[in-house]
């Protein structure tokens, strides 16, 4: 097994903040540190997370009643086109990023991320770009109202002929999303690769990690694709070529190609990550090590791979030549292999296991649920046939909605809750946490699973208006959505009375198995310090006395000092 | 943890017949969904519906007997395998087991193996798509000449932000799509602006058509009616306006109103988007910008807006 060793100086570095470690400014400052920089993208994307909320319920107040009624269409357009860029650029994937942030240094030991400033500066590329992005509902002409896929000749119609307008401004936020992107998967990918601690080998990594290095891999190999999209779509919309314009010469369908080599690994970005926060707690919750850990670790990697052969399944009615349309299908079929051997590990893993309900474990059960359930219309929609008929109708937003919101999202959720009191030393409230899983669950399900028959019934996405034969799905959609609202009441209540007054966090309140849990709550500013663990087994021994590091008791006396 | 060992020493018969009765229901359920889920779909009035129904249903079954087993296992498990209050002993430790794990991996490899070469016979069953030929701006729209054999057209499908025109072989022109049945219709697919898609639910069938291309594309309807055919690819501000309706007669109605309607008059034929957007500019032009609609398609048949549909 290699040890890797990093740099000694590392650990020895000043603290960036010179104020004292737990000056509340630190959060608004150009801080290097990881926890503080994860905290900050977790808290900033919670926000979008309530503005991309409103947005969807707006969306859900036009759709209550068939007709256009509550906006202007054009109004609509720009509201869905922003629901769902704001959910994906804003809340998701920063989110995501915070999570791997504040996760990736302590789990594997290390003291922070290998490029501390590059971290902070992909950070701080978010509140500008979303600036730009919220600006653009003020410039003439409304903002970017293309959807968030901005397929050409659509999205560089623009309609008043102004240099400065929404469309322009979006292609601009998600460029610097996608580099503020690179940037975090550069970090992350070197800091997991050189800074574990000595005897972490990669099958002795959580597989949050090896998740997290699949997914941002992924990240390095497709985001050039659709960065490389969006500055040509840029240039036609701005300067007048014609890389998608057939005026021109160019080919609206090029676009398509780089759009969906990125933005369908994309989903897989997002949900990888997930994965691997219900390959942490499933077995903390269970109190058994996780079924498979080896094959669990290596099909994160067969999902990577196979992710970036699937994309023509989103264009299956394009005008994609049959052998191509069938080879892809295949491809696309694949990744339920991998993705199937997951899902029955953590079956097997809560099997015979001592189950406790907490917050987090309902909202990674209800997670698994909804993903088993997502996954099986996802493989109805990679057969050719069935997908011409359901493809871009209601079908499709309720089974990604499924995906991206009661898998990703829940699981989101699930691991806020379970790292809560490591990184703020404070406990959540139980209840009010049960409550918010509780209006969640019944929410997404009212809201999504009825729009599964609307897309049957051939009701197509991104209508403000419809015919009045899908009116009943509809109306239970929107109810859903408003519960969906509700849900976040007792989120925020939580989140802000704990933080402020919650009882104070042990080391390990879960008595979970894991670095993160050998350090105080919250841990100090350089992890381990100058006692990096020597780990000796795999993750997840739980029953199996088989200590994860040596001297797991000195760790554990330190993590109870206070500091 | 003594429960739990004396829990698996039991097992034996009681087990087995446990999970055999839990199949047996599974198996029985996911028919009933998959023979169910033919109602969840509009009408099938063309040629590939029942194909695609098929398809369909057959997924649904499997997918049923997946999801619920996998959900009834979970389900088993948060009634028997809780942990009592302040319990925080820990479970069997299973670290795996690699003969179940290379059957989870096998099975579904054959299953969704064999799911691909089903669909993969459908498509060559139906073969609706034609050819795809690009042509310069502003040239005129290429004639493709068709190796297939189809029985009637080709008749131009011409979309637009946000109005259909339909021109048939004999040069009349019109706003909805009037077809015979069980005849092989072949269509020629244009847009003059956009990306729009030829999409109609009861015939299962959709067609992205593409700026600066020519698809052709042929289907056979089954059934006389009134169908819905709908935009599916978003096309910008009225979007959800650009429907119109697909009369499928026989052929003996079918040749009759072509005969009809080759001696009426030009007039403006069906545009509910230049509607409302005229409605929006006597409103203040309010909202956000926009494109304008087309004008009104020049045809021989200007249909009827609120035409009841099937489906």
């Amino acid at each position: 097994m290699t040890i890797v060793n990093y740099d000694p100086r590392l650990v020895k570095s000043k603290n960036p903040y010179p104020k004292g470690p737990n000056d509340w400014k630190r959060f608004f400052s150009f801080n290097t540190d990881a926890k503080v920089i994860g905290i900050q993208y977790i808290v900033t994307a919670l926000f979008f997370l309530l503005i991309g909320g409103l947005l969807a319920m707006l969306i859900r107040g036009e759709l209550i009643t068939p007709p256009s009624d509550l906006f202007d269409p054009t109004v609509y357009n720009g509201l869905y086109t922003m629901h769902g860029t704001i959910m994906l650029f804003l809340f998701l994937f920063p989110i995501l990023s915070g999570l791997t942030n504040l996760l990736v240094p302590p789990m594997i030991g290390a003291p922070d991320m290998a490029f501390p400033k590059l971290n902070a500066l992909a950070f701080w590329l978010v509140p500008v770009f979303s600036i730009i992005l919220l600006l653009s509902f003020f410039v003439p002409g409304g903002p970017a109202s293309s959807g968030w896929w901005s397929y050409p000749p659509i999205s560089i119609q623009n309609p008043l002929g102004q240099i400065i307008n929404g469309e322009m401004l979006w292609i601009i936020a998600i460029s610097l999303s996608g580099i503020s992107s690179i940037i975090g998967a550069v970090n992350f990918v070197t800091t997991i690769i050189r800074m574990r601690a000595p005897g972490m080998g990669f099958f002795k990594m959580p597989i949050f990690i090896w998740t997290v290095l699949a997914a941002q891999l992924l990240q390095l190999l497709g985001l050039p694709a659709l960065t490389g999209g969006a500055i040509m779509l840029f240039f036609d919309l701005t300067f007048g070529t014609s890389f998608f314009r057939i005026e021109g010469g160019g080919d609206p369908v090029l676009f398509q190609h780089f759009f969906w080599f990125y933005s369908h690994p994309a989903v897989y970005v997002m949900v990888l990550p997930v994965f691997g926060i219900f390959s942490e707690l499933f077995p903390v919750y269970s109190r058994k090590p996780l079924f498979g850990y080896k094959f669990v670790a290596v099909a994160s990697f067969g999902i990577t791979i196979l992710s970036l052969v699937v994309w023509v399944h989103h264009m299956f009615y394009t005008g994609t030549p049959m052998w191509m349309r069938n080879l892809f299908m295949f491809t696309t079929m694949l990744i339920a292999v991998p993705t199937g051997v997951k899902v029955f590990a953590w079956i097997a893993t809560l099997w015979g296991g001592n189950i406790r309900l907490t917050t987090p474990m309902l909202f990674c059960l209800g997670g698994l649920f909804n993903f088993i359930f997502g996954g099986i219309t996802g493989v109805m929609l990679a057969t050719v046939p069935v997908d011409i008929h359901v493809g871009n109708t209601y079908f499709v937003v309720a089974h990604f909605h499924y995906i991206i919101f009661n898998t990703i999202a829940f699981g989101i959720f699930a691991a806020i809750y379970h790292w809560f009191p490591k990184f703020t030393g404070r406990m959540f409230y139980e209840g009010l946490g049960k409550v918010h899983f509780a209006l969640t669950f019944i929410g997404a399900t009212l809201n999504w699973l009825p729009l599964h028959w609307a897309g049957l019934l051939g009701m197509p996405r991104r209508v403000a208006s419809y015919d009045p034969e899908f009116a009943i799905w509809n109306v239970l959609a929107s109810i859903g959505a408003f519960i969906l609202g509700v849900a976040s009441i007792p989120f925020i209540l939580n989140m802000v009375s704990s933080w402020v007054r919650g009882k104070s966090a042990p080391p390990n309140p879960w008595k979970a198995i894991g670095l993160e849990w050998l350090l105080p709550s919250p841990p100090p500013h350089e992890n381990f310090e100058e006692d990096i663990p020597t780990v000796l087994n795999e993750p997840y021994c739980y029953g199996l006395d088989k200590p994860f590091v040596e001297d797991e008791q000195f760790y554990i006396e330190k993590s109870l000092k206070k500091h | 943890m003594n429960t739990k060992i004396r829990r698996i020493k039991k097992s034996g018969f009681s087990k087995t017949f446990i999970i055999i009765i839990a199949v047996i229901l599974n198996i029985g359920l996911s028919l009933l969904m998959g023979y169910w889920s033919y109602s969840w779909l509009p009408i099938q009035a063309s040629e590939a519906a029942h194909y695609v129904d098929n398809l369909f249903a057959f997924e649904t079954t499997i997918g049923t007997f997946i999801f619920l087993g996998c959900t009834g296992t979970m389900a088993w498990i948060l009634v028997f395998n809780r942990a009592p209050k302040y319990d925080e002993s820990n479970g069997e430790p299973l670290e795996g087991n690699l003969k179940l794990e290379i059957i989870w991996t096998i099975v579904p490899l054959l299953l969704v193996l064999g799911i691909s070469t089903y669909s993969t016979r459908v498509n060559y069953k139906l073969e609706n798509l034609g050819s795809k030929i690009k042509y310069d701006y502003g040239a005129e729209v290429p004639f493709v000449d068709e190796k297939k054999v189809f029985d009637y057209g080709p008749i131009d499908v011409i979309s637009r932000q946000w109005n259909w025109e339909f021109v048939y072989p004999n040069g009349i022109h019109s706003s909805e799509l009037h077809l015979p049945v069980d005849k092989k219709s072949n269509f020629r697919l244009i847009t003059e602006d956009v990306i729009h898609s030829f999409y109609v639910p009861a015939f299962r069938l959709k067609q992205d058509i593409i700026p600066g291309s020519v698809i052709t594309y042929s289907l056979t309807p089954t059934k006389e009616g009134v169908f819905r055919l709908r935009d599916a690819m978003f096309s910008g501000a009225y979007f959800s306006e650009n429907q119109t309706n697909v009369i499928v007669e026989s052929e003996e109605i079918f040749y009759k109103w072509i005969k009809e309607t080759v001696k009426k008059e030009l007039q403006n034929g069906l545009n509910p988007a230049g509607n409302l957007y005229q409605k929006r500019l006597r409103n203040g032009n309010r909202g956000w910008a926009t494109v304008k609609p087309a004008p009104d398609p020049k045809v021989n048949d200007a249909g009827i807006e609120s035409r009841p549909h099937d489906s």
